[in-house]
């Protein structure tokens, strides 16, 4: 069964947001570039599905720039069996990065694909679906279980529904799933991982490789802005019955929530 | 051409220590600084990550990493906590007599098992009369037959309580010296070995620290590593080897100090500013990171030279970091404190606890003083 996991390289969580002087994205110089934490459970979720059916490879793709790479070895030393890159220095958008990736999982014969409910980077939660839709395998998101039939055309999964619910949906396979926190806990990238990364070779793909050479994004980023500074908090005085009248009369009059 | 840059292996290995660290050791460490329970979940998990054992080699299944490896992997977790690096660390420390002593046979029944499961090793060299002279050690072991029989007690044994396996240094011959001086691998659970309590440290305080007895333990002769009489040299040249690890946890350490500390001047305000302001608390800060830098380029410098076969003056180096390092750790963690000012001085803080855990590392692989005997011994020795 091949397993495959779409996987996006992220700014850390951390990272000092600066845009650019031309507004048309972020200044990349100082980011530390990690593996966008969904999908780390996407890969966690691929590697113990491997290990539950005792067969099968697993295997990472992603789209990006050369220093995209990095997180495709960071995967490996998790434990993927295989790493695809597809190369692309210009410009993309999510329907052109979801082509790409569509076009890999047929390449790889991919029977079940995970993915993250969403990069944590814009937030757009739409590959999964994009990626499905071009396909046309069925997919779902916010899965926090997945289980596969024995005779691997099905798998159950739980879905988080508003409220601490759960839609418990029956898919056939293959199908593509966007998982998210709580269903596992990712393993560390282990130290003989690393040095088994280090030598992995990484099969490279360029859009034109792919038969999407004519294709270019369709969305463009043209103006970035920072959220506005959130302004300062405010201190109450007085006795405390005269705070208490005061917070009654904000919490209605300003916050709007009473 | 001189290059202080990491290899992607070494940066990869680096940002997957600092997350462990993060996710693992730091919401942890305070917990354990109070109760002094033995970290074995965090162990095992260390384990599974493969960051334990690294010593031991390739031919064996091993990843046969080197003293690098090692100095990358301690900074990170002394920056989380050093109780918990010392428990990690050890094995290192206890594998490597058997790793430089052993035949491929003693590898493969001895350290080869700790790849396979979370296993526990201790390194028993000192004794209540033996610390910094290790060489008057007076652990008796008494041929008989096929066996050794074990006489004696061991003082201060990391991990003692926990440990499957032991390495123990002991003589044949006390009139000997440092020549009768012989390495025994003992299984911990042999009888005739006891464990004292666990010791109430004054930081580290989840490292366990036990004193030891043998009393008529019988050892197999095939235990014996290396030859009768080379037990002191195989000590020597595991501690060569582990001393540059055990300074890099201490830059760990200060560097967490001084990352805690540079935060909390800009937080703090006196005077209607931010402490930071005041040039007594730069300075302070700016001395840390010349300290730290100093003692990190010391670790790489001989975990590079060690790695490098130049073990003589890897040995030299390593010296020179474990008295540098530790001894900075502890300026470095004592100013942290003294830019907390009287919140530094209490466990709301992380600071006090840095303080107490880098002092150990004054003491513990040969004391501040004695790594100054061996540097002005290389130095004075022509
Ligand atoms: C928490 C902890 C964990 C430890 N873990 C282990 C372990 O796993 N395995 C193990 O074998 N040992 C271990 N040790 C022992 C440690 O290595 C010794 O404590 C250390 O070598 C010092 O020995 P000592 O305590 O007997 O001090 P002493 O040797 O009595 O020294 C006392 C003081 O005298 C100074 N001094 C001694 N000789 C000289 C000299 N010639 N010139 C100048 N000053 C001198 C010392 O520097 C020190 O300041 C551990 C110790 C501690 C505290």
């Amino acid at each position: 069964m091949t397993i495959i996991v779409l996987i996006k390289q992220v700014p850390d969580t951390e990272t000092k947001v600066r845009i650019t002087a031309d507004k048309k994205g972020i200044e990349t110089n100082d980011i530390k570039w990690v593996i966008n934490p969904y999908d780390e459970f996407a890969i966690e979720e691929g590697l113990k599905t491997k290990e539950r059916l005792k067969e099968g490879t697993v295997t990472v793709v992603t789209v990006g720039p050369a220093r995209t790479v990095e997180a495709l070895r960071t995967a490996v030393a998790m434990g993927a069996d295989n790493a695809i890159h597809v190369k692309e220095e210009g410009t993309l958008d999510t329907y052109l990065v979801s082509k790409a990736l569509a076009e890999v999982c047929k390449k790889e014969n991919g029977q079940i694909i995970f993915t993250g409910k969403q990069a944590i980077d814009d937030d757009q939660a739409a590959t999964f679906a994009y990626v499905a839709e071009l396909l046309d395998y069925p997919s779902a998101t916010v899965i926090v279980k997945c289980d596969i039939s024995a005779d691997k055309t099905k798998a159950t999964l739980e879905q988080e529904a508003d409220s601490g619910a759960k839609n418990i949906i029956e898919t056939s396979l293959p199908a593509v799933i966007g998982v998210n926190k709580g269903i596992n806990t990712p393993r560390y990238a282990s130290l003989p991982g690393i040095m088994k990364a280090k030598k992995k070779e990484i099969k490279t793909y360029t859009l034109n490789d792919l038969g999407l050479g004519a294709e270019t994004a369709r969305a463009i980023d043209s103006d970035y802005q920072l959220p506005p500074e959130r302004a300062a908090g405010k201190k109450l005085s007085g006795d405390i019955p005269t705070q208490v009248k005061e917070l009654v009369r904000l919490l209605r009059e300003e916050a709007k929530v009473i | 051409m001189l290059n202080f840059s990491l290899s992607d292996e070494q940066t990869a290995l680096r940002d997957m220590v600092r997350k462990f660290v993060q996710q693992e050791i730091i919401p942890n460490a305070a917990k354990y600084d109070e109760t002094g329970e033995f970290p074995r979940e965090i162990i095992n998990k260390a384990w599974e990550a493969g960051l334990m054992n690294i010593n031991i080699p390739e031919k064996f299944g091993g990843m046969g990493l080197g003293v690098l490896s090692d100095v990358i992997i301690n900074e990170e977790m002394g920056a989380g906590c050093l109780g918990i690096t010392t428990s990690i660390a050890v094995n290192t420390l206890g594998l490597y007599p058997i790793i430089l002593g052993g035949t491929d046979a003693q590898i493969e029944e001895f350290a080869v098992p700790f790849l396979s499961s979370p296993k526990l090793c201790s390194f028993c060299l000192t004794e209540p009369g033996a610390g910094s002279d290790a060489g008057s050690l007076s652990t008796m072991a008494t041929e008989e037959g096929d066996h050794f029989i074990l006489n004696g007690s061991k003082m201060w044994i990391t991990n003692a309580g926990h440990a499957d396996l032991l390495t123990v240094f002991c003589t044949t011959n006390k009139e000997l010296k440092t020549k009768g001086i012989i390495c025994l691998a003992v299984p911990a659970n042999l009888p005739g070995i006891s464990f004292g309590k666990h010791e109430n440290k004054l930081g580290q305080r989840c490292s366990d620290t036990r004193a030891m007895n043998f009393d008529n333990v019988k050892v197999p002769k095939k235990n014996l590593i290396g030859k009768i009489g080379e037990g002191f040299k195989i000590a020597m040249r595991t501690l060569d080897r582990t001393r540059t690890p055990i300074a890099a946890g201490a830059v760990g350490a200060a560097r967490a100090a001084m990352t805690y500390s540079k935060n909390y001047a800009k937080e703090r305000k006196q005077f209607g500013q931010p402490i930071a302001n005041f040039q007594a608390i730069q300075f302070m800060l700016a001395d840390m990171a010349v300290k730290i830098e100093s003692a990190r380029l010391l670790c790489y410098n001989s975990g590079w030279l060690i790695d490098n076969g130049q073990i003589e003056q890897g040995g030299y180096f390593s010296a020179l970091a474990k008295r540098h390092a530790a001894d900075m750790a502890m300026e470095v963690a004592t100013d942290a404190v003294q830019i907390y000012g009287g919140y530094g001085y209490t466990k709301e803080y992380p600071v006090e606890k840095i303080m107490r855990d880098v002092k150990l590392v004054q003491i513990y692989e040969g004391t501040s003083q004695i790594q100054r005997i061996v540097i002005a011994r290389h130095l004075l020795k022509d």
